[in-house]
């Protein structure tokens, strides 16, 4: 083995109360992608944040060698001088500037004197873009392009300031299955120019068909490195390391106990609520019954959410018609109230947008739907209201001191948890999931699960959208599949194969436009 | 969960709410080291009269800001609503309370248009409280043909000048007076007491009880000393009741209504308290609306204090009123804040006016000192804030 470009050795970072990262080592050899796994809140993000110079030489104990050199950064302006790229899982791009000023931003192509030179810019955007395989004109406002471009721009922008470490925070979680690959293949070409990567992902399919070698670390320690070309590593292994235990099912078992049919929505269309006539839902019929676990499969685009918040007491979407039917009988989900009172919840797909209130604490957060249960007269019962908090924080797990703790301060597992607290308690027939696992790691994926287990076997229903067709198989008795707004295929789980399911999401696609 | 927090616990739990309470007892001794008359009976009486109008904007005010909204309008709402009064007791020779209805009643009206707009079109309330602020200073010129109205007299003036004091009689000073704060003190131990055993019964976290009777006993010491001062001068302040009222009422609905916690959670997280089935135009509404109540309250308290209505009066209660919260501890970004957080920031710009004016500090230099006071106490915010590591 060569010298390795970049060796992290003891590295050690306390907040207050709590050790975050205790004796890490990481090496990274020239020109390898490098995954690095490990649960939320193992410390992952921290190590980054000490790598590119997030928190300055000086805050964390260690030492940090580039290219054979020891490195102090103060800043992050000091880790890109030595060409050390990191992009944050959440992106930093400005929406309304153009590309090219996205790219150039903080490091503008200046013409004579202080004035910027925007033809030179522009060109050498263009020229960036190419090299990423993007055709998008370098004056586009960045919010007129989609996520999966945006990801990409990121990397142009990283390109732009000659790097030789690019370091990608979950960079395909908010992305589609054809986006992923996209940039995946990405990072294999700018492997090939002698870029290295470090990867950080909770999706170990796209570990196991990228990387060279991954670090797995737990609670804040290094647990070990693995070579990927070695046969035992599988994703099995990567999990036992990730989680400390054997998790020789990633889903729980349940026995389907399926009653009578709970919800039923019949000829559900939605238009997109600024551009006139475009059909976001179009005459979607879906049914859930008592006991039964029912999926979603959609690409990204293909008005899941949509549909979804449609239904919810019309929270997207303009001219909708269609009927909703609870046990047989039409309801009004007009208003969210409406809803949460014909017994429909839903979390969503953005925990942190739309889901929290991320400074507020867990207990006020777990009864913000259900304050009608707490309340007599319109005055709150708050001893009551600790203690449901409480019932929830134990019977669901949720991870914190107490539940005073604001919910901004929980992981991202434990954040969703509040978030499914605070609808069960609601009590509803019908709980729709949107995307209840993304972002969050495989021991709290378990967990939500088994929630959901626990849900249907009360006997309520639950309706899943996923983009995890893995997830969807394993915990769902029926999926149905969406594609361009319209329902193009019902399979039971059993039947159903991940290919049979990508198939009907992506065909009728190309049928339709 | 069911367990004794000792006196670290309690201090640093709330750090904001201590740390200003604490800077609110220095900045008091301070004045009073400085200056003997300041804790004086005639002083302290002042201090409640010259600046409950304030306090009065700053309840409203604080929903407003915890809800994420602003309101620019009231100073002008002040000087509108004194106006209305002034012109039906004082022109129209009506009976007091047909003034007081008249100006609760245009009170409500323009807190109504104001939330109309900010709840049901859509519009930032800084931009529609700023054209109030303009709106409603021009139409106070027209209802009093520019030129001030006075005096009020009679019952009308008593409201904001009149004590309670010689009901009970007194030897130098007022019985009634001191019986009415015991009465509130014993008030509060109950309160305290209940709601410690109703902690114990859902198995919280509570103080010792000798901490716990301590605490009862330290305040009690304080509102007693007060009612003492308060006895020795002039009795009991028919606006101290007012005021008491206001703030008992609106920080029990603040912390305790479904109401008051739809606010929080609007100021919070706007999309989430929307899809957790908070009527978010409704509550804007009303939100706005008792700003414009709480409003005609202060104009009214205002004009019967000065004995009459000017077109200019009010200005820049606003901005008083808004420091009083920030001060006081509620976020810029709202979702976070309490009445009794405005009242005491509200009492630290009240302490401090009244300590310099008495030490004869220069009018400029106050407004120096008044604007670094506000910017060091949301600085303070911003640190603690980082080092919890909530800020992102």
């Amino acid at each position: 083995m060569s010298e390795p470009i970049l060796e992290m050795r003891n590295i050690t970072k306390a907040f207050p109360g709590v050790k975050a990262l205790q004796d890490v080592d990481l090496s990274v050899q020239p020109g390898e992608i490098h995954a690095i796994c490990g649960e939320n809140g193992a410390g992952k993000s921290t190590l980054m944040k000490v790598l590119s110079g997030v928190y300055p030489h000086g805050s964390y104990a260690g030492e940090i060698v580039f290219d054979g050199r020891p490195m102090s950064f103060g800043s992050i302006n000091d880790s890109e001088a030595e060409g050390i790229v990191i992009i944050h899982q959440e992106l930093a791009l400005i929406p309304h500037l153009s590309v090219a000023e996205n790219i150039f931003l903080g490091n503008e192509r200046r013409g004579t004197g202080r004035f910027i030179d925007w033809n030179r810019a522009n060109a050498e955007a263009a020229g960036l873009l190419a090299q990423v395989g993007l055709q998008e004109n370098p004056v586009t406002p960045i919010n007129q392009l989609g996520v999966g471009k945006q990801q990409l721009i990121e990397i142009a922008k990283a390109l732009s300031k000659d790097v030789r470490l690019l370091i990608l925070d979950e960079p395909t979680a908010a992305l589609n299955d054809n986006d992923s690959e996209h940039l995946l293949g990405l990072i294999r070409e700018l492997q090939g120019r002698g870029i290295t990567s470090i990867l950080i992902s909770h999706k170990l399919g796209e570990i196991a068909d990228i990387a060279d070698r991954t670090t797995i670390i737990r609670d804040g320690q290094t647990i070990e490195t693995i070579d990927m070309s070695d046969p035992t590593s599988t994703q099995d292994r990567i999990i036992r390391g990730m989680v400390g235990r054997d998790l020789s099912h990633r889903f729980p078992e349940r026995t389907p106990q399926i009653g009578d049919e709970v919800l039923r929505v019949e000829d559900w269309t939605v238009y997109h609520p600024t551009q006139v006539g475009r059909v976001m839902v179009d005459s979607v019929n879906v049914n859930v019954r008592a006991g039964e676990v029912v999926g979603i499969a959609g690409l990204m685009g293909a008005g899941r959410t949509e549909f979804a918040m449609s239904l919810f007491g019309r929270t997207y979407g303009r001219e909708i018609t269609g009927r909703v039917l609870m046990h047989g009988r039409e309801v009004s989900t007009a208003t969210v109230s409406d809803a949460i009172r014909a017994g429909i919840a839903y979390a969503t797909e953005d925990r942190k947008y739309y889901g929290l209130n991320l400074i507020e604490d867990i207990r006020r957060n777990i009864s913000a739907a259900g304050l009608r249960q707490l309340s007599s007269r319109g005055w709150v019962n708050g001893n009551e209201e600790l203690r449901v908090a409480e019932e929830y924080r134990a019977s669901l797990n949720i991870k914190a001191p107490n539940v005073l703790t604001p919910v901004g301060q929980l992981s991202g597992g434990n954040q969703q948890k509040v978030v499914l607290s605070k609808w069960i308690y609601t009590d509803p027939e019908v709980l729709i999931l949107d995307e209840p696992t993304r972002g969050i790691d495989v021991g709290a994926k378990y967990e939500i699960y088994t929630i959901v287990n626990r849900m249907v076997a009360d006997g309520k229903a639950v309706l899943i959208i996923s983009s995890e067709l893995p997830e969807l198989l394993g915990v769902c008795d029926r999926i149905y599949t969406l594609a361009s707004g319209r329902i193009t295929g019902e399979l039971t789980a059993a039947e159903a194969t991940q290919e049979d399911l990508m198939h009907l999401m992506t065909t009728e696609k190309e049928l339709v436009s | 969960m069911t367990g004794i927090a000792n006196v670290w616990e309690l201090a640093t739990r709330n750090m904001r709410q201590s740390g200003i309470a604490v800077a609110f007892v220095a900045i008091v001794a301070l004045f009073s080291v400085l200056n003997s008359n300041f804790l004086s009976p005639g002083n302290i009486t002042n201090i409640v009269l010259q600046y409950s109008y304030i306090l009065i904007l700053a309840i409203g005010m604080v929903l407003v800001i915890i809800g994420g909204h602003i309101d620019l309008s009231v100073g002008s709402l002040v000087a509108l609503t004194g106006a209305v009064a002034a012109v039906v007791v004082i022109k129209g020779g009506q009976p007091w309370w047909v003034g007081v209805l008249a100006a609760i009643g245009v009170g409500l009206l323009a807190g109504a248009w104001q939330g109309f707009w900010v709840a049901y079109v859509g519009i930032p309330a800084f931009i529609v409280t700023l054209a109030g602020m303009l709106l409603f200073r021009g139409l106070t010129w027209v209802v009093l043909d520019s030129i001030s109205l006075s005096p009020f007299g009679g019952t009308y003036y008593q409201i904001a000048n009149g004590f309670q004091n010689g009901l009970l009689g007194g030897m130098g000073f007022d019985v009634f007076t001191l019986v009415i704060f015991a009465i509130a003190v014993v008030g509060y131990a109950v309160m305290q007491w209940r709601s410690r055993m109703a902690k114990l019964r859902y198995q919280q976290v509570v103080e010792s009880l000798p901490l716990f009777v301590v605490k009862i006993v330290i305040v009690a010491a304080i509102v007693m000393w007060f009612a003492w001062q308060l006895a020795h001068s002039r009795g009991l302040p028919n606006v101290l009741i007012l005021l008491a009222i206001l703030i008992i009422g609106y920080s029990v609905i603040a912390q305790r209504s479904v109401f008051g916690r739809h606010i929080y959670a609007i100021g919070g997280n706007l999309h989430a308290a929307q899809l957790s089935g908070v009527k978010v135009k409704t509550v804007n509404f009303w939100v706005m609306a008792n700003m414009g109540f709480l409003s005609a309250v202060a104009g009214i308290v205002y004009s019967s204090r000065m004995n009459g209505a000017q077109p200019g009066a009010g200005n820049m209660f606003e901005l008083d009123a808004i420091a009083a919260c920030f001060i006081g501890g509620a976020a810029v970004t709202g979702g976070v804040g309490r009445v009794t957080g405005a009242m005491i920031g509200g009492l630290i710009m009240a302490v401090m006016s009244n300590g310099m004016q008495l030490m004869g500090v220069d009018q400029s230099v106050q407004q120096v000192v008044k604007g670094l006071v506000l910017l060091l106490a949301v600085a303070f915010d911003v640190y603690n804030k980082k080092r919890a590591g909530v800020a992102r």
